[in-house]
């Protein structure tokens, strides 16, 4: 008799449906898989594509306890014209930032399209009472986030309160309203991939609208196997259910060929579909510069110099 | 909700999203004309006077024109091998080392010259070549050295001794690597070598022939004679060998079984197999379709302990199967020198038939057969990834080795029907088990009649594992400690 | 005006963490004609932190990675074998000390296949013995030969993927830091290998009272021995002295054997 781990009873999908069994995860075998995708070329045109995909995904961050409003309107004009030089780069999917610069984002990108994204619920720790993490979603939405970044109870899914991690994701859900949910499951502290695929089921489970791989804070962040391990829950999910989640690695990615090899993995696991920033989503900081760096060199031949593109 | 309203401006343009034909240069390896017999350290024309063309089985391009040996030629190598045979099996073992030492470094430093001849000549993708043959041939080597003058502690209370000249003959699926299976383990225990590569993939044995001058093997230590089952036939009919290393297939290998009967000539077979990957409901499901992919459509299944059998249990087979199409189909099949090259050639039209008629008779016996949707180029010899659905144990494609990229799956509902099924073959070469529990992975191992068996992984080796087979897959073992047997005769 | 050029000279300092720092007291001793580092208490602490924070790397490389390293090392040797040959007794030295390095590297591999074993248990369990590397191991260098009686000791503890610290021949520790420039050009981590020049009655019983330090080889400490079998005793080190010339069970002395048990069933 086959003992898998189980997902409390409670559990269930948005709208019913069946969860896809929790199974388990070989961590040799998908290290390995991750690092053979990471190994295809793609095709010259292709690559111009993807690396302005790549911009077209990115959810353009600071989370700093030093961050101002002067910060937040630097970057909110980087996000929307990335290289002033060539207006024909697009914009990024988003900002994100705390919920206290909200408004001061939403002010500076108003009507470019660029969403304002908020991390919300004492992030990046978690570690506050479950009022306190609704209060600092509620400040955020109304303050006029379009998407909020959660992050789980690390402590609670540790120590096998499961049924607690679910539950806060489902009221962090209601609290958002009309904004976008991503929950993020800090993969870095959660130690092993079968835990990475129970945490995923947990929050797709609760409502989450993307799962996200880190806060950025902890190392290690974003990986192309932990990515791989959860983009294969939500082809199983989409499998069981038909719904659509979407994914965000972030922290960690710093140059265009890490952002490119990520867009292999996603395609080559969940197909055309899911290339779009409605399912997959860059947390990122200085990737952008060396996107657009190597961009310029697609359609100049030339390799370039980080001079030319401007810090914010 | 979860389900994303998708923008339309985000649909992919048709053909926005496409692999590049990543192609290796092929402009590292020059190829002669043509390739005379190795012998005594120096290349000669063949006294039969015969030659042939070996040609890239993804192209149907001549490659160039090599020797085919004739009784005469193989007569001159063994002697050659002979005559060297004294001086280095005096030679102290640790200067034997430092000879082994420097063609590991040197198949390092050329790795990628020998792998792009490898994929030109064989028909794999670059990929295999650059990241499996090379590095193992390489490692062969190295771990081989390292034993040269070690014997002592390989076996206690016995004394080691070279047997004197080996007759080696390898196969066209592993060409250079074969080479080194054979040619590391022998050299170090102090023998030399008369070895013959497959018809079809002469090149790399004979770039090897120049890396060993460059690393001076003494003349004669290594003789490599090139040409077709008649040359084989020769060299283990010859007077002068003390011993047979054969890799190929195991009508062959009971052939020279039968020729060495009553010549007290120490032989080794390492023959063809059909092993059984057996999936378990509770596996990591993800990574054993990987690991059944990898298992029957690596090196476009030409490899003896390919998986070609997959058992799944029967309460997971449906779901498993649906998984398994879907990885199927992005698998890429084509020019082996692309980076991008998941499955390459077949290696020659004989066996592409061999594998078309089999496959044919899947069908006719009423196995159900998938094949991804695969553009094949236009030249060359090319198969598609195929799985067999619905095929029982009777049926020939679950019984013959087919040695192609044909995966036959069948279902079974408990471990020890699981044994039964993986066992009921002649051969006994590998087999496969996926499972998250660790005892069951012993158990069955402890009741599998193979001579490798992976768990939770597969087609994984290592110079430091022993590989070979039970039953008809062939006997004796290359790798490991054990690996040094065979060119060893103890007093 | 003569053409006379004067040589450029080497400073030797000490060999730890990968860099050659001098000693943090600032001592040197005249030796073979030059001022050599006379490490102090210190930076032997600082040699045991380099090394327990490299064991872990260079333990967990495969055997395959080490072997590879070592036979570089031999590599690297050979092309220094001049300079070698001027810091001991001469080129036959060198050539033996080359050579048992390069003997050493082909055990990397093969280590567990002769020190180990499955075991047969009475019972339905699979159980195997694997030999894994001790630690941190301190080497007392023998006076002579300078470099072969070093490297003796050097390679059977390094092979194995223990982090050493080696305290120099007293007479002749010109030797000690050549094989330590040879193997900071070989691909070997940093920390795995750290040298100190100085004095050993200083030095030794420091090491081998140190809490961190897993073995310590006294076969060339040619001091009181029993007094430092004695500091040892303080945490259980292993007290290691070579039996043969060349060995694995050399190899084996600095390793530990961990056997593991799992039950076999549906």
């Amino acid at each position: 008799m086959s003992q898998t781990l189980a997902l409390p009873r409670a559990l269930e999908l948005p709208g019913g449906g069946r969860l896809p069994r929790l199974g388990a995860v070989d961590a040799v075998a998908l290290e390995a898989r991750a690092g053979e995708l990471a190994k295809r070329s793609i095709k010259r045109e292709s690559k111009v594509f993807a690396l302005e995909l790549a911009i077209r995904m990115m959810d353009l961050t600071t989370l700093e306890g030093a961050d101002t409003p002067g910060k937040v309107k630097a970057m909110s004009a980087k996000a929307m014209h990335p290289d002033p030089g060539d207006p024909s780069v697009p914009s990024v999917a988003a900002v994100c930032v705390y919920p206290s610069l909200v408004s001061v984002a939403r002010r500076a990108l108003r009507g470019s399209g660029v969403k304002v994204a908020s991390v919300a619920t004492a992030f990046p720790s978690g570690q506050a009472p479950l009022d306190v993490k609704l209060a600092d979603v509620r400040a955020a939405v109304d303050a006029g986030a379009d998407e909020i970044d959660m992050v789980i109870d690390r402590g609670a899914f540790l120590s096998g309160r499961v049924g607690h991690v679910y539950e806060e994701v489902v009221a962090v859900k209601e609290a958002c309203g009309d904004a976008h949910l991503k929950v993020i499951l800090e993969t870095g502290e959660l130690g092993t991939y079968d835990a990475v695929r129970k945490a995923s089921l947990v929050a797709i489970a609760g409502g989450a609208d993307f799962i996200k791989t880190s806060t950025g804070k902890v190392s290690p962040a974003a990986t192309l196997p932990v990515t791989l391990c959860m983009l294969e829950v939500i082809r199983d999910v989409h499998d069981e259910t038909g719904l659509a989640i979407g994914m965000k690695p972030a922290g960690g990615i710093r140059t265009a060929k890490q952002a490119i090899q990520y867009l292999c993995v996603l395609h080559e696991t969940l197909g055309p579909d899911w290339l779009t920033p409605d399912l997959f989503r860059f947390g990122a900081s200085s990737l952008l510069n060396d996107v657009l760096l190597q961009l310029r060199k697609q359609r100049t031949g030339i390799y370039r110099s980080p001079d030319e593109f401007t810090i914010d | 909700m979860g389900a994303v309203e998708k923008s339309r401006k985000d649909v992919l343009p048709a053909g926005s999203w496409d692999y590049a034909s990543s192609l290796e240069g092929r402009d590292i390896v020059s190829f002669e004309e043509r390739y005379g017999l190795f012998i005594g350290g120096e290349q000669v024309s063949p006294r039969s006077r015969s030659w042939f063309t070996t040609v890239s089985p993804s192209t149907e391009e001549p490659l160039a024109e090599v020797a085919q040996a004739g009784a005469k030629d193989v007569a001159l190598a063994v002697g050659a091998a002979q005559e060297a045979f004294a001086p280095w099996s005096s030679w102290r073992p640790a200067e034997r080392a430092k000879v082994l030492f420097r063609i590991a470094r040197i198949l390092q430093e050329r790795a990628r010259e020998l792998a792009v001849a490898e994929s030109l000549d064989g028909g794999k993708p670059i990929k295999e070549s650059r990241d499996v043959d090379l590095p193992l041939a390489a490692a062969h080597f190295f771990y081989y050295a390292g034993w040269a003058d070690k014997l002592e502690y390989a076996f206690p209370g016995r004394r080691p001794r070279p047997i004197g000249v080996a007759a080696q003959i390898v196969p066209w699926n592993f060409p250079l690597l074969m080479l080194a299976w054979k040619i590391a383990p022998a050299l170090a225990c102090g023998n030399t070598v008369v070895l013959k590569p497959a018809e079809t993939t002469p090149l790399t044995a004979l770039l090897f022939a120049d890396v060993c001058r460059q690393a001076e093997v003494p003349p004669g230590v290594v003789n490599i004679v090139t040409g077709d089952g008649s040359t084989g036939a020769h060299l283990v009919r010859s007077e002068g060998i003390g011993k047979v290393a054969f890799t190929g297939s195991t009508e062959v290998g009971k052939a020279i079984q039968r020729e060495l009967a009553g010549r007290d000539i120490s032989l080794t077979l390492e023959l063809g197999g059909k092993a059984a990957n057996i999936v378990f409901e509770d596996c990591a499901l993800d990574q054993a379709v990987e690991g059944i992919v990898n298992g029957i459509y690596f090196n476009q299944g030409h490899v003896c302990c390919a998986g070609s059998r997959l058992l799944v249990q029967e309460s997971i087979h449906d779901q498993l199967v649906r998984k398994l199409k879907r990885r199927m189909s992005t698998l890429r099949v084509g020019d082996p020198l692309d980076k991008n090259t998941d499955v390459g050639a077949i290696n020659s039209k004989a066996q592409l038939d061999r594998i078309t008629e089999l496959v044919q008779a899947g069908t006719d016996e009423g196995a159900e057969l998938y094949q991804p949707p695969c553009r094949l180029p236009e030249k060359g010899w090319w198969f598609a990834p195929t799985v067999f659905t619905n095929v029982a144990q009777s049926h020939r494609i679950a019984q013959e080795e087919i040695f192609g990229p044909v995966l036959s799956v069948l279902t079974f509902r408990t471990p020890d029907e699981a044994v039964e099924k993986a066992n009921n073959t002649m051969y006994g070469l590998s087999a496969g088990i996926w499972t998250e529990k660790g005892s069951r992975i012993l158990w069955m191992a402890d009741r599998l009649r193979a001579g490798v068996v992976w768990g939770n992984t597969f087609n994984r080796f290592d110079p430091a594992s022993p590989f070979g087979g039970y039953k008809e897959s062939g006997f004796g073992r290359e790798g490991g400690r054990h690996g040094l047997e065979a060119y060893l005769r103890f007093e | 005006m003569t053409g006379r050029r004067l040589a450029v000279r080497k400073t030797y300092k000490l060999f730890i963490g990968g860099a050659f720092p001098r000693s943090e007291s600032g001592r040197t001793l005249e030796l073979e004609g030059y001022n050599v580092a006379r490490a102090s208490r210190k930076d032997a602490r600082e040699a045991v932190v380099a090394a327990r924070k490299a064991f872990g790397g260079w333990s967990a490389a495969t055997a395959y990675n080490r072997g590879q390293v070592l036979y570089r090392l031999a590599e690297t040797m050979e092309t220094r074998a001049g300079a070698f040959a001027a810091a001991c007794t001469g080129r036959r030295e060198v050539a033996r000390a080359i050579d048992r390095v390069v003997w050493y590297a082909g055990w990397a591999d093969k280590l567990a296949q002769v020190l180990g074993s499955a075991n047969p248990v009475a019972g339905p369990y699979f159980n195997f013995t694997i030999p894994e590397p001790t630690g941190v191991v301190a080497i007392v260098a023998p006076t002579e030969p300078a470099l072969d009686g070093l490297v003796a000791r050097l390679a059977p503890a390094v092979v194995g993927g223990n982090a050493v610290v080696v305290l120099a021949s007293d007479d002749h520790p010109l030797a000690a830091i050549e094989l330590a420039e040879a193997v900071a050009t070989s691909d070997v981590p940093g920390g795995v290998v750290n040298v100190l020049t100085g004095l050993r009655s200083e030095l030794a019983p420091v090491l081998a009272a140190h809490m961190d330090v897993n073995a310590i080889d006294v076969t060339g400490a040619d001091g009181d021995v029993a007094a430092l079998e004695v500091l040892a005793a303080e945490n259980v080190k292993r007290v290691v002295r070579a039996r043969e010339d060349r060995s694995p069970w050399e190899i084996a002395s600095f390793m530990e054997l961990k056997t593991v048990w799992h039950p076999i069933g549906r």
